[in-house]
């Protein structure tokens, strides 16, 4: 006797969003992504289409990172020269995107300025030729500055531009609205303001095929599951048909995982936790992984080693039959 | 099956003795009706109301226990939601290492050796392993009861002996009966003789079909011949595959209370780099495996896959917490800066790592706020200046130090001057994130 698979019947999907824009479209890049589309929970082919697999954005610095050293030394010296490091990132190691951090617009630190942070944008666009995820540095008002100056100097490129919180959204998405770029709206941890946050981007004008979420996830071993459970429950409530929580989730992968000390630290200093070498990356890919099955579209990784496994969890999890 | 908890309350004494641990019948029933009750714990329910209420009553997917005695015991199954927000899951996934029979004597010592060192600790908690899984490779009965015996006599982990051959597996399982090892696999092929052996020395039994039809049939006809203590195999290997299984094995069984398939589900890796295959047992850990069996013993490896195991198993609505005292991180001296958070354990780890990433050593001291974050205990009520002044005391910081500054947390910067005012000490309001520590206490204190 034949058993009778319990598949779920979903009112919606989640929403797509195309990031870059090739020559065609307006922009230069050799190839656009799109994300999202998925019509079923993760990889539950068998009940719903999944067009668009999960994609790996790697994530590079405009300034030296302070990240720690056996991450750095994995990386080698092109982390002091952020457009060989994004060559290096498509060509040798895979990268779908490119994600830019532009640390060095930070007042405490290089404080570099609007043009020369669009500059390092544009270098890097003219490097690579996939699509680029590019936030700013976290001071509020200089990343004000940066990131108006980047969408004007990038129009058409149709970057992904973060980020957008609930008290301050609105300079970031009218720059990405007039320019063509797409904006991350990212909410910590709370569904509801996840959600009220897409309400008031989409009040501006900006179309949802625009947006993309960043739920703003903790480390593996830190809280993950909090996240987790946080995107497992938005995600329900896109195939629910909730068109303000349908947008494409977006993980900050390598920043999390590596600020555990369980991905850094000596093999001397905890022998028990066995050799920091495979163990770094092996905490960054866990993380990745995980999220995955929760439903992440973009992941924002470091280690070149934890991007190739990662890759390949991805290719099995996209095999269909 | 699906009785609602009036239709079970028809069926039960009413005599509200409260004798099953909770309260009245209606309770009980409710109880019942959401699976969280087993009708067993009511000692005056009549035999029709039993038979009526049989397969209503049982739990959706069965507990079954692997191991016995002072060898671990494993708990699977009985897992009722299919996300954990929606309650929480309760039996982490059993994690099993593979040793195979062809292995010599000293591969097989070392191999014992890494899988018993499997056991680590980190953030206050400590991850262990679960099983050894004993592979019958050599074909050869003999072999493989010896392999068997040097296995039960080198680990205190809990045992599965996989055979596909029911005369080996006896031979095997004679010798280690008292450990309750789970005999892998009743297959369509010899399920009648594996169960037969099963049954004889009461050992759980894996049932494997080819896919989800066999399983179900192969299921039917051991349950049949008597023997209900399963653990179900869907017999895919390749990982989307399995995903799909392994939801729809817990999906049929939490929703539809299917009953072939209501028992726990064991996994097999498949991938050989150590890395590819602890993110495929991760896949296996996230969606409803029971047990995982897997090769990587390495340490590296081993520790992100349990750390996810136990984020993903704990309760969402019982945060972790650590213990109300006085921390030292470093070597600290009178001089050292004093930290103050709140027990949950995250707040608190995160704190940590910082300070110790900063490299001044200090003492951070944790309020019991019931494992809330800044901002919650804050707003409940917890994590006020008078309360923080009364733990600084009680704690007794003041005989650990000679200054009197004490950091608190950005986000609750209201309450400095009521903590100074009650405590005398000077307020130093910190970052709003732990991640500001580092370079906070760079530019306070170095």
């Amino acid at each position: 006797m034949a058993v009778q698979l319990l598949k779920e019947r979903y009112a919606s999907e989640v929403g797509t969003v195309v990031l870059g824009a090739t020559k065609e479209q307006g922009g230069t890049r050799s190839v656009s992504l799109t994300v999202g589309g998925e019509a079923a929970l993760p990889f539950q082919h068998y009940e719903g289409s999944i067009p668009n697999r999960p994609i790996i954005a790697i994530e590079v610095t405009d300034v030296e990172p302070n990240w720690p050293e056996p991450l750095k030394e994995a990386l080698g010296d092109v982390i002091k020269d952020p457009v060989a490091w994004a060559k290096k990132c498509v060509d040798e190691w895979g990268a779908d995107a490119i994600y830019v951090k532009l640390d060095g617009a930070d007042p405490d630190g290089a404080n570099r300025t609007p043009e020369e942070c669009a500059k390092t944008v544009k270098d890097i666009l003219a490097a690579v030729g996939v699509p680029l995820i590019v936030v700013g540095c976290g001071d509020v008002e200089k990343d004000h500055e940066v990131m108006v100056k980047v969408a004007e100097e990038t129009a058409g490129e149709k970057l992904l531009m973060g980020v957008a919180e609930q008290e301050n959204y609105k300079s970031l998405v009218a720059a990405c609205l007039g320019n063509g770029h797409s904006v991350i709206a990212r909410s910590p941890l709370d569904i509801n303001i996840c959600k009220q946050l897409n309400i008031l981007i989409s009040e501006m004008n900006m179309p949802t095929d625009r947006i993309v979420i960043d739920p703003m996830i903790a480390g593996l071993g830190y809280g993950i599951e909090y996240g987790y459970s946080i995107m497992e429950r938005g995600r329900m409530g896109a195939l629910q048909g909730d068109k303000m929580l349908a947008m494409p989730m977006i993980c900050t992968v390598g920043f999390e995982a590596w600020r555990a000390k369980e991905a850094w630290a000596s093999e001397a200093d905890f022998p028990g936790w066995g050799a920091q070498k495979d163990r770094g990356p092996a905490w960054e890919a866990m993380t990745a992984a995980a999220l995955l099955q929760a439903g992440a579209n973009i992941l924002c990784m470091r280690h070149p080693q934890a991007v190739k496994a990662v890759k390949k969890n991805i290719e099995q999890l996209m095999e269909t039959k | 099956m699906g009785l609602t908890g009036l239709a079970i309350f028809k069926e039960l004494p009413k005599k509200n003795c409260g004798e099953c641990g909770v309260p009245t019948c209606l309770a009980f029933a409710m109880a019942l009706a959401a699976g969280k009750a087993s009708l067993e714990s009511c000692p005056y329910v009549t035999e029709e109301a039993k038979e009526a209420l049989g397969s209503a009553s049982a739990p959706p997917i069965k507990l079954i226990k692997v191991g016995a005695g002072d060898s671990k015991v494993v708990e699977l199954g009985d897992e009722t939601v299919m996300f954990r927000h929606d309650k929480t899951f309760y039996h982490p996934t059993g994690i099993a290492f593979e040793v195979e029979d062809t292995l010599d004597e000293g591969a097989l010592a070392a191999r014992l050796e890494q899988i018993n060192g499997l056991e680590f600790d980190r953030v206050g908690l400590h991850y262990t392993v679960d099983l050894v899984a004993i592979k019958n490779t050599s074909g050869n009965a003999d072999t493989y009861a010896n392999v068997v015996k040097k296995v039960a006599d080198n680990t205190k982990l809990a045992l599965i002996l996989m055979s596909d051959d029911s005369a080996a597996m006896e031979k095997a399982l004679e010798i280690v009966t008292a450990r309750k090892p789970l005999v892998y696999a009743a297959t369509a092929d010899n399920y009648e003789a594996m169960t037969a052996v099963a049954k004889k020395y009461e050992a759980p039994l894996a049932v494997k079909g080819a896919n989800l039809d066999e399983l179900e049939d192969v299921v039917n006809k051991v349950v049949a011949l008597g023997h209900k203590d399963l653990v179900i195999d869907p017999g895919s290997r390749e990982t989307v595959e399995v995903l799909k299984d392994l939801t729809q094995i817990r999906r049929m069984s939490i929703k539809k209370k299917f009953r072939p398939f209501g028992y726990p589900v064991i996994a097999f890796t498949t991938e050989t780099d150590p890395m590819d295959e602890v993110l495929q047992a991760q896949v296996y850990v996230s969606k409803y495996a029971s047990l995982v069996v897997m090769k990587t013993v390495e340490k590296q490896f081993v520790l992100p896959l349990l750390s996810w195991r136990q984020n993903l198993y704990t309760d969402p609505q019982k945060p972790i917490q650590v213990e109300s005292k006085i921390y030292e991180i470093g070597a600290v001296n009178e001089n050292s800066p004093v930290y103050i958070t709140t027990n949950f354990s995250l707040s608190y780890y995160s704190v940590e790592g910082e300070v110790e990433a900063s490299k001044i050593p200090s003492y951070i001291i944790p309020i019991d706020t019931d494992g809330t974050s800044v901002l919650t205990a804050w707003a409940a009520g917890k994590f006020g200046g008078d309360r923080i002044a009364e733990v600084m005391k009680e704690l007794g910081i003041e005989q650990k130090v000679s200054h009197r500054n004490v950091v608190i947390p950005g986000y609750v910067a209201v309450i400095a001057a009521k903590l100074k005012e009650e405590s005398g000490w000077n307020v130093i309001v910190g970052p709003r994130e732990a991640a500001g520590i580092s370079a906070f206490a760079r530019a306070n204190f170095s």
